[in-house]
């Protein structure tokens, strides 16, 4: 539904120029909710702008349902527009004009009739729970209703994709959930597209199929949820994770944590167990097998999209012989391993 | 007070009344539209002419810098082109328009600037024009901005008009100087400055009410 092919974008020229966007490919399938994260300045906004063309790449072609938008000429741009809803995380929301009439802007902008107009924002209200707030101001209203009536209002011109801009990130944890909730459920109920940009990684968590990284105008790493939860493949993704998780090793061990391993050091690995594992008495099982013992440090267990996810930080003490076939025995059953460091064990 | 001294003071306080609101209406009818010029072809903005922007920024600028008194003189051909005269109440409303207008203009380019960009973008990724963006977004948005700016034009016109009158213009301003200071009767001098005070209070009132009608923030 969305294609970006070899997408870049560049202020400036010379050797002040900034490069916000280097090179992005990406696809969307119809139907999707792709999340994309990042660090503030990483380049997402530019990104979702690119989308629509509210920022035209430098070079790069972006096409929507099949159309390549950055062809289109300013006329067929702006018809492509109204398949495509976004919504902002300042709402942007006409302080002029009634909660009705700014679901019903769009529709004014394409021509619709007054009639109809009337017949279709009835619905939308509806779908986002402000039937009783139709003749209010956007200032009488509260930061989710806000953004209930922004959701509304994009999905007017019945788009084809919705684009998020960091749409909760000014909002509570509780709203937060209840616009992903919102969003979900127009996902589901209406089969629409979504590409949302957040630095939040409860969003992701919460709705999102796939997610890509965005660091430096780059999308370093692109997965599915599940596996991106269970195994990140870039430093960054599992910084964003361990932070999300609060999964850290505890400060004292990390200050004793050295990167080779020596004479007498155990390793410090952090484990990801995913689906049946969850449920398996590995450590022990682990412990008795290979004669290690095992000193569990952090653990938790997370649902991710009704997939289990547990996490761990352990020591693995035992000999580098016993250790090192306690950790494949690990790696045969599916667990993700990950060497954080090596401690030298306190006599 | 003799009557026709009276009858002086309402035909001067009604022909104050007709330069204002003649000039306002006017200067509003040309100011407005060249405020959103000067708005939406800034740099960056829906309709970006940066050359054309300068330009109009700076013959805007010139209009504003020369004081009001000099304006007059200098325009005396122009306003004897228009209306044929160069005195009387209708040859005053020419330089009162001349100079309300980049007032205007500057006034409403405040008032849009107010408008959070967002709202251009999110208008912008709905498809809207750039005219559908003035009629439906900028316009309304500004509205409060723009009859406050419009209030203080009209308030700046009552005491241009004053001026007007010394040039033979008419209005209260000239009956002050002719009768309260040339024949030193301080009371129409009294009279004169109170129906002024009066009037503008009555103007930013009703100009506040508006303001608070349009403005649903």
């Amino acid at each position: 539904m969305i294609k970006l092919e070899g997408v870049s974008k560049t202020y400036g020229a010379g050797p002040t120029a900034v490069h916000a966007l280097k090179n992005i490919d990406l696809e969307v399938p119809k139907g999707a909710i792709h999340g994309v994260i990042g660090l503030s300045g990483a380049g997402k906004s530019t990104l979702i702008r690119c989308v629509n063309l509210l920022e035209r790449p430098t070079e790069g072609h972006v096409i929507v349902d099949g159309q390549d938008l950055t062809q289109q000429d300013s006329e067929a741009l702006r018809q492509s527009r109204h398949q495509l809803g976004m919504i902002f995380q300042h709402f942007n929301l006409l302080a002029s004009r009634t909660v009705f009439d700014n679901v019903a802007l769009p529709l004014e902008l394409m021509g619709v009739s007054k009639g109809e107009i009337r017949e279709r924002v009835g619905p939308l209200l509806d779908l986002t729970g402000l039937t009783d707030k139709a003749t209010q101001y956007p200032a009488q209203l509260s930061g989710g209703q806000k953004q209930r009536v922004a959701i509304a209002r994009a999905l007017a011109s019945r788009p084809k994709v919705l684009l998020c801009d960091e749409a909760t990130s000014a909002l509570d944890p509780q709203t937060t959930a209840s616009i992903l909730e919102l969003l979900q459920d127009i996902n589901r109920k209406l089969g629409l597209t979504i590409l949302l940009i957040t630095h939040e990684m409860e969003v992701v968590k919460s709705i999102c199929h796939r997610v890509g990284l965005i660091s430096d105008g780059e999308l370093v790493e692109e997965a599915d949820v599940g596996d991106f939860f269970t195994a990140p493949a870039t430093r960054l993704g599992r910084d964003f994770l361990n932070a999300f998780l609060e999964l850290e090793p505890p400060q004292a061990l990390v200050e004793r944590l050295e990167e080779a391993p020596g004479e007498h050091t155990h390793p410090v690995v952090r484990l990801a167990f995913s689906g049946a594992n969850v449920a398996t008495p590995l450590i022990s099982r682990l412990a008795r097998d290979s004669g290690v013992d095992v000193s569990i440090l952090q653990a938790k267990v997370e649902s991710i999209q009704g997939r289990t996810l547990g996490l761990m930080i352990a020591e693995l003490i035992g000999t580098p012989e016993t250790t090192s076939q306690a950790l494949s025995q690990l790696e045969s059953h599916d667990i993700n391993v990950e060497v954080l460091g090596h401690v030298q064990r306190n006599a | 007070m003799s009557s026709a001294m009276l009858e002086l003071i309402l035909e001067a306080t009604f022909d104050t009344l007709y330069m204002v609101a003649l000039s306002g209406a006017v200067s509003a009818v040309i100011g407005i539209p060249l405020g959103v010029l000067l708005y939406v072809t800034r740099p960056g903005q829906i309709l970006a002419q940066p050359v054309a922007q300068r330009v109009l920024g700076i013959v805007t600028n010139i209009g504003r810098s020369i004081p009001f008194i000099i304006l007059m003189v200098a325009i005396i051909p122009f306003t004897r082109l228009v209306v044929g005269s160069s005195i009387g109440t209708n040859a005053a409303i020419v330089p009162l328009i001349i100079a309300a207008i980049p007032f205007v203009a500057r006034l409403v380019e405040g008032a849009l600037n107010e408008i959070p960009p967002g709202l251009i973008e999110a208008a912008q990724a709905m498809g809207a024009t750039p005219l559908q963006i003035i009629t439906k977004v900028l316009l309304p948005e500004a509205k409060g901005g723009i009859i406050n700016g419009l209030t203080i034009t009209v308030v700046t016109l009552v005491s241009y008009s004053a001026m007007a009158g010394a040039v033979g213009g008419g209005g209260l301003g000239d009956l002050g100087i002719r009768y309260g200071y040339n024949r030193f009767e301080p009371l129409i001098m009294l009279i004169t400055v109170a129906i002024l005070v009066v009037m503008v209070q009555g103007f930013q009132s009703l100009g506040d009410r508006l303001v608070r009608k349009a403005d649903h923030k």
